[in-house]
């Protein structure tokens, strides 16, 4: 019994189903208790004021958005190499909401570089190479809906994905040379803190809701992606239902 | 694959405007753009690299899907993708036959177009050499984007949609190497690694289009 196995359409259907029931409540629960733990039961930042409580948004949100990219590429590579179906539905049910994950980090950080910044909106290293991610999510989710044939489909946005990988890098280092920023350097997984030097790590009064709240997106992520492959595989028994019976 | 090339950039001359025509969309962009910010001496050479750069990304972009849409129509990309040539090759004189017709005479125009845009005498020898670097990289990008979108039947706003941010890196090198040229800073790291760009570019992507290529010919 192999790993590859669970990735047969059926037993697919079988185990997310349960699966995705569980995901849906551990993180509507796990957001629940990060949000209003960190709205209401965290005091407020010295120097920000309240405005820091929108970390809790806006750090899980940046995190997933690049994290559903990485998935995507994996998922692209899964097919390209061993041509499951379902990977190339993961990747693609992954896409709309690395989208909406980009989206909500952007305009998170804007309303709080409002009153920080001074500004909306900086071209700023970070702030740019979140932009052009958003662009890629776009073209990647365009390609998938302008090809009617599903494999055509699937292995050309698995390449477009692998290619767009390596340029998203590239614009990430390159956006660096071009201009130095604003924004602030990692500040939760920084080398010290992982060494274990109190002084360079978030207070534990910021981190623990903080990573509740990731938890909560992590799972929610799951759960939304799960649900999409599941619509997906569902359509494409109609269709292919549809087609025998016209057939027949 | 001398001779495809050839045979490439016979039919750029003699299907008429393949050659002139990215030229010409080139002119008319630099010269819009005064007309767009004002006459300002001093704001149109700070911004003369940024708008040379982009106004060869669009007109690269204005002839891309040329590149395979005729021979994908009547065939001689099928022939092309059977035939013992490797295909990988094909795409690569694609794309330089696509460069040879766009790029090339972008780069030969650019300078003559400086005083335009009252770009800094300094900056001319490094516009000239960012666009010769950087403009192959435009149209191997590009080719690839085209191989994309060969079977859709309007691919032409999707291939722009594909294609512009992967030409991101590009466009920020390429214009920083000017801009740097224009300051009197030192601007060989960004002329380094926009050649890094087209070399990277010209060794890996024709393995990624030919692929995408069979796959759409399937």
């Amino acid at each position: 019994m192999s790993i590859w196995e669970y990735a047969n359409p059926k037993k697919f259907m079988g185990w997310t189903g349960p699966v995705l029931t569980w995901t849906f409540i551990l993180g509507g629960v796990s957001l629940a208790v990060g949000l209003v733990w960190g709205f209401f039961f965290t005091p407020d930042d010295f120097r920000q004021g309240s405005t820091v409580k929108i970390i809790y948004l806006h750090v899980p949100a940046a995190l997933m958005a690049i994290n559903a990219w990485i998935m995507m590429l994996v998922a692209s590579l899964i097919w390209v190499v061993r041509r499951h179906h379902v990977s190339a539905l993961a990747a693609r049910a992954a896409a709309p909401v690395g989208m909406t994950m980009t989206l909500i980090a952007l305009f998170t950080g804007a309303i709080w570089g409002q009153p920080m910044w001074g500004t909306y909106w900086a071209w700023d290293p970070r702030l740019t190479s979140f932009l052009i991610l958003f662009l890629f999510y776009l073209g990647y989710i365009a390609l998938w809906e302008a090809i009617e044939d599903p494999d055509t489909a699937a292995d050309l946005t698995a390449v477009l994905c692998m290619v767009g990988s390596v340029f998203a890098i590239l614009s990430r280092y390159a956006v660096l040379f071009w201009s130095q920023g604003l924004h602030q350097g990692a500040s939760v997984m920084r080398a010290g803190a992982v060494a274990g030097d109190t002084q360079e790590r978030v207070s534990n009064v910021f981190a623990v809701p903080l990573f509740i709240s990731i938890a909560g997106f992590v799972l929610l992520f799951v759960a939304l992606v799960l649900l999409r492959t599941r619509t997906e595989i569902r359509a494409r028994r109609m269709r292919a239902l549809e087609a025998r019976m016209r057939r027949a | 694959m001398i001779a495809l090339l050839l045979r490439d950039l016979r039919l750029a001359v003699r299907a008429g405007g393949g050659f002139g025509l990215g030229l010409a969309f080139f002119l008319i962009v630099v010269v819009l753009v005064p007309f767009g910010v004002g006459p300002d001496t001093a704001l149109l050479s700070a911004i003369a690299p940024g708008i040379f750069w982009v106004a060869s990304l669009l007109a690269a972009l204005l002839s891309l899907d040329r590149i395979f849409a005729l021979d994908f129509e009547d065939g001689s990309l099928t022939l092309l993708a059977t035939s013992p040539l490797p295909f990988e090759g094909a795409a690569l004189m694609k794309a330089l036959a696509h460069w040879i017709t766009t790029g090339l005479p972008l780069t030969v125009a650019a300078p003559a177009l400086g005083f335009l845009l009252n770009l800094a005498p300094e900056a001319y020898v490094y516009l000239l050499l960012s666009l010769l670097l950087g403009t192959p990289a435009l149209s191997m990008i590009g080719t690839f984007g085209a191989g994309l979108t060969v079977g859709l039947r309007r691919g032409g706003l999707l291939l722009s949609l594909l294609v512009l941010p992967l030409y991101v890196p590009t466009l920020i090198f390429g214009a920083e190497a000017v801009r740097r040229g224009a300051d009197g800073l030192d601007p060989t790291g960004a002329l380094m690694l926009l050649a890094g760009i087209t070399v990277g570019g010209f060794a890996l992507l024709p393995f990624a289009t030919a692929a995408v290529l069979r796959i759409n010919l399937r």
